[in-house]
């Protein structure tokens, strides 16, 4: 096998595959979201919400596939107090959101009082047999657990339900031009909620993964700002399905990588290395909005608009 | 600022009055400053257990039930502790190296208070004592264990920060594993964190990927040992506690934190009046440091290699920074026989030879 720099790249490429599948799971689950007007800052409290939610259902049942459900659970139970703020109260989206952040934050770590130090049930990988030992390739696409393929397939099937479907349709309707779905006769708000309740499903997922495969421990604050990292991959999507997986994979493999560095004896001062991946983000959203406004073109129009019926 | 030196020197003043006419106490009430939670199964974990130990040792007579976890390092630190003092605390344990300005600062300013600040060395008014324990000493029992165990050669530790308790530590590790294994190389990973387990894990998984087979750690969570335990024959080390639930692999041996007796004499030292400022640095003779049961996953001749140096370190008869030794650029350090004395120890900023990267400055 090449290496480049003493870094195995087919490991390399392993390792990020599952290091980007929190920051991939809740941003597609975002754009959802936004795709359908609402603009849900609270990404980070859905996140680590669904981390504390499925950790200890995980340890209550003994089982990781429960714990998962739980996490999602969290994840749209947290939203569903954005929901209600914003689509039956009208509060302010932007202010809601990072509302929904630190209150998560808090409430995570309340209830997680008692879950440090404990192990959770381990989630195997999924068993491919022979094809695990294809050099290469095998380490690179058949040696990881289910979250992992299941995220890829989340991805696919957003992107062939937001572009080819009738209920893809109806969403990216109520976001561009709430009032004209409403003529239509959509009911717009409850569309909303379960875009809303979708997204808190999945940042559930993404932060019940860090808890549950990725570390896999509880600590308070445990996402690390994964979720604010998850908002910036859907304006560096441009709100495609598909550039959300090329995005998580960038920033996923720049984590990976600056780690391996480390670890290679790399020459590049270390302060450097880490903050490496959130310079390269701000970089690519720099370039991605300077290209005379094609990012706002694609931003859905009704982005963070509140709807009521009278107006 | 010349108000404030003024008011300052004041206070030492009144500081050293006070700690120069100890009176023994009917009660005493202990507190505890924390860097992490409780449950970290580690560092803060054996800081509680000596909390706990007061408590077994003096029953009514100290009140030691007021601690505070996750206090991040810096200006909360100062608030959390002018807040326990205010709060009626006569004794504070600040334990985290991080806490070194703050703790001086506030213990500035409340000099009927003592304070005792693990791992640093500023003891700027009377009423500041210092504590610390040599765990480069059980350093080089694991880094033994580990330039045997490894496979690949490849050992890495995780760094939390470069200070001079990290860099002692990485020094120890390696000159031991060198010593039974000369083909041994260290990868070092600067975390730049006491506990993050999501960090410290990436940085356990990279290290792992590097081809590293034995991975020491110098932060504070189970996590490593978590990730090892994904990889067959991958080991590592318990930190700072036992972490006994690896075992008996990934984690083979455990350097592990006793601070129980030093909570207990130094409480009881301000309960009968004998209490004076000091700055103790324990090892494993002192019992301050302990090596954790060697698992079965190690072979008995590097068990017993392991446990004879532990007992030459304890009784005395071996230094673990011993000579002949040179720095990392090749320049002379100690000469043969010569053991570094505790200053030079203290403010270590080199990596001895053979050790490649920078310490990040």
């Amino acid at each position: 096998m090449m290496d480049f720099g003493g870094i195995n790249p087919a490991i390399l490429i392993a390792s990020l595959m599952v290091a980007s599948v929190p920051i991939m799971l809740a941003a597609l689950g975002e754009l959802v979201v936004e795709k359908s007007g609402v603009l849900n800052l609270g990404v980070e409290g859905m996140m680590i919400m669904g981390a504390i939610c499925g950790f200890i259902t995980a340890v209550k049942t003994g089982n990781p596939y429960l714990g998962f459900l739980g996490g999602a659970a969290g994840g749209a139970a947290l939203s569903l107090i954005f929901a209600f703020l914003t689509q039956s109260l009208l509060a302010n989206q932007v202010a809601t959101g990072l509302a929904l952040t630190m209150f998560g934050l808090g409430l995570s770590s309340l209830m997680g009082q008692g879950y440090n130090g404990i192990k959770p049930p381990l989630t195997g990988v999924v068993p491919f047999g022979p094809l695990r030992d294809i050099p290469g390739i095998g380490r690179m696409l058949f040696s990881h657990d289910w979250m992992v393929y299941f995220s890829i397939g989340v991805v696919a099937a957003t992107w062939y339900v937001l572009k080819y479907t009738r209920t893809g349709l109806i969403i990216r309707a109520v976001g561009e031009s709430h009032d004209a779905a409403h003529a239509l006769g959509y009911k717009v708000n409850r569309i909303r909620l379960m875009c809303i309740l979708f997204g808190g499903a999945m940042a559930g997922l993404g932060g019940a993964y860090i808890s549950l495969i990725r570390v896999p421990q509880w600590t308070d604050g445990i996402t690390a700002g994964a979720g604010w990292i998850a908002l910036a991959i859907v304006v560096f999507a441009s709100w495609k399905p598909l550039r959300v997986l090329i995005g998580a994979y960038l920033f996923g493999g720049i984590t990976v990588l600056q780690l391996n560095l480390q670890a290679a004896g790399s020459a590049i001062p270390v302060e450097y290395l880490s903050m490496s991946p959130y310079l390269i983000t701000i970089l690519v959203l720099v370039i991605m909005s300077s290209g005379k406004g094609r990012t706002a073109l694609n931003a859905p129009a009704a982005l963070g608009q509140n709807f009521h019926a009278s107006r | 600022m010349l108000k404030r030196t003024l008011l300052a020197t004041a206070a030492l003043g009144l500081g050293l009055a006070f700690a120069g006419g100890a009176n023994a106490m009917d009660k005493v009430k202990a507190c505890f400053v924390y860097v992490g939670p409780v449950g970290d199964g580690g560092w803060t974990f054996q800081h509680d257990q000596g909390r706990l130990d007061v408590i077994a040792a003096f029953g009514d007579k100290v009140d030691a039930s007021t601690f505070q976890e996750n206090v991040p390092e810096g200006a909360d630190a100062e608030r959390v502790l002018t807040q326990m003092a205010l709060g009626g605390c006569n004794i504070i344990f600040t334990t985290s190296f991080g806490y070194m300005d703050a703790t001086n600062a506030v213990a500035a300013k409340f000099p009927d208070v003592k304070f005792e600040h693990a791992t640093g060395y500023k003891r700027d008014s009377a009423n500041v004592s210092t504590y610390n324990a040599r765990f480069y000493e059980g350093r080089a029992v694991t880094g033994t264990i580990a330039g045997r165990m490894t496979k690949s050669n490849k050992i890495g530790y995780i760094g939390s920060f470069p200070i001079p308790e990290v860099i002692q530590g990485i020094n120890a590790s390696f000159i031991h594993a060198k010593k039974v294994n000369p083909d041994v190389t260290m990868s070092i990973v600067w975390a730049y964190t006491w506990f993050d387990p999501a960090k410290e894990a990436d940085a356990a998984k990279a290290l792992i990927e590097q081809g590293v087979d034995v991975i020491l750690q110098h932060t504070d969570s189970t996590a490593p040992l978590a990730e090892a335990a994904k990889t067959p024959g991958v080991i590592g080390f318990g930190q700072a506690s036992d972490m006994a639930e690896y075992k008996p692999s990934p984690r083979v041996s455990a350097i592990i934190d006793n601070w129980g007796p030093y909570y207990v004499e130094r409480i009881g030292a301000l309960l009968d009046g004998t209490y004076e400022q000091k700055d103790t640095w324990a090892g494993i003779g002192g019992g301050e440091v302990k090596i954790g049961d060697i698992t079965e996953a190690v072979p008995a001749e590097v068990k017993a290699e392991a446990e004879a140096l532990a007992a030459s370190i304890g009784d005395g008869s071996y230094h673990p920074f011993t000579g002949p030794l040179n720095k990392q650029d090749g320049s002379p350090w100690l000469a043969d026989g010569v053991v570094a004395n505790d200053g030079e120890l203290a403010g270590m900023m080199f990596y001895v030879e053979g050790i490649v990267g920078d310490i990040p400055q």
